[in-house]
């Protein structure tokens, strides 16, 4: 495969690394000289251009209309937006990722036709939520295409769903649970599963599901505080 | 109508200082509050300090009530998100941007963005004015020295059409 990344920090650097080894061809974009110059000491001369990704001129030199690939991963949310959006545009590039910094940006970036999203703040913040012992509902996952996310939640003693059959909680059909682990036993939910304080809840939902979960579930109104 | 102007450098405060002359309830934001300035004394409307793609400072700034949205700071990228936010995010009526490089402002003008490259506009004022081609003054450069309006070479297509067809969402 071809793919140009732009932006040559360590998120490019490493990216740009672990995509050669794997035998892809890559291009690295990197404004600034003197981090271009090191850049292709460490990758190889014929694997980094200098030059600022989201010049239409810079990219066509890159060869981005054959590219299947382009990843904008600079440290500047604006930029990212237009490497992808000059990319797709201009070359009719397959598929785009994009860095966001502002995990505010993600929802902007799709609906801009960004194909791929990577959120660290976001990622990073999941991953300190699902450690602490709080009783939330912590997104594990997105599957992007099918507009669902996989979501768990641990219920707690207030639960207003403690002690409820899951069919007289009346969830909408954007809520699907898929898996409720007691203890050691692992159920599959039916109508009929009764809700336990305690229960560790998986779940697939739509955005409006999530919301349905947070008010049914956790006795949260208005979502993430 | 209601403006919001995003960066107070010379084209944003004249832009600010030009609207509210006219009567219009002007916004301006930028991240530095030394830019506001440049406003100077007269001018009468708000202005708000803050990053103009962060979409919380855009509400403050009263976005949701805006008829227009100006992106005129410096960076051509950061205009461009901008004016995405309120074009797509705040379905603001009218959107406007700035982008100097000539090959991007034509590629968001196919986009649906309505741009304006003032690398592009200058240099034909100048040439316009260099070949002496405006009819209807004695002198391009003089109108332009007096603020004056000279007849601008045929506009471009993507300018004048509404660029908001939707097609892009």
């Amino acid at each position: 495969m071809y793919i140009v990344i732009g932006g040559g920090g360590q998120v490019g650097y490493y990216l740009a690394k672990g995509l050669i080894e794997q035998g892809h061809e890559v291009l690295l974009l990197e404004k600034d000289g003197r981090r271009a110059e090191r850049l292709a000491e460490e990758l190889g001369e014929t694997s980094v251009v200098r030059g600022d990704a989201c010049e239409a001129r810079i990219l066509a030199e890159a060869g981005t209309s054959r590219a299947n690939l382009v990843i904008a991963v600079t440290g500047d949310d604006e930029d990212n937006l237009v490497i992808s959006q000059v990319a797709k545009a201009r070359f009719h590039v397959p598929t785009t990722i994009a860095r966001v910094n502002n995990p505010r940006n993600e929802a902007l970036f799709r609906r801009l036709g960004i194909d791929v999203i990577i959120s660290p703040t976001q990622s990073i913040l999941h991953m300190i939520e699902a450690q602490l012992p709080h009783h939330t509902l912590v997104p594990l996952m997105t599957l992007t295409r099918a507009g669902l996310g996989l979501v768990e939640l641990t219920v707690p003693p207030t639960s207003p769903a403690a002690g409820k059959t899951v069919r007289s909680l009346t969830l909408p059909n954007s809520v699907n649970l898929a898996l409720i682990v007691r203890g050691d036993t692992n159920l599959t939910p039916t109508g009929e599963t009764v809700i336990l304080p305690e229960d560790h809840i998986f779940a697939l939902v739509t955005e409006e599901g999530e919301q349905a979960l947070r008010e049914r579930l956790l006795n949260e109104g208005n979502g993430s505080a | 109508m209601r403006l919001l102007i995003l960066g107070c450098g010379r084209v944003g405060a004249t832009l600010a200082n030009i609207m509210n002359k006219d009567g219009h309830d002007v916004t301006v934001i930028d991240l530095n509050s030394e830019a506001f300035d440049r406003l100077g004394s007269d001018f009468e409307g708000s202005t708000i300090v803050g990053d103009g793609t962060d979409e919380d400072v855009l509400v403050r700034a009263g976005i949701e009530e805006a008829d227009a949205f100006a992106a005129v700071t410096n960076g051509d990228n950061r205009n461009i998100m901008a004016a995405q936010i309120a074009k797509y995010t705040f379905a603001v009526d009218k959107v406007i941007c700035r982008i100097y490089d000539p090959i991007r402002q034509e590629t968001y003008n196919a986009l649906g963005l309505e741009s304006i490259s003032p690398t592009i506009v200058g240099a034909k004022l100048i040439k316009t004015a260099l070949l002496n081609e405006a009819p209807r003054t004695k002198s391009a450069v003089q109108s332009i020295a007096e603020g004056r309006s000279v007849p601008l070479p045929e506009p471009q297509k993507s300018l004048s059409t509404k660029g908001a067809t939707g097609e892009n969402r």
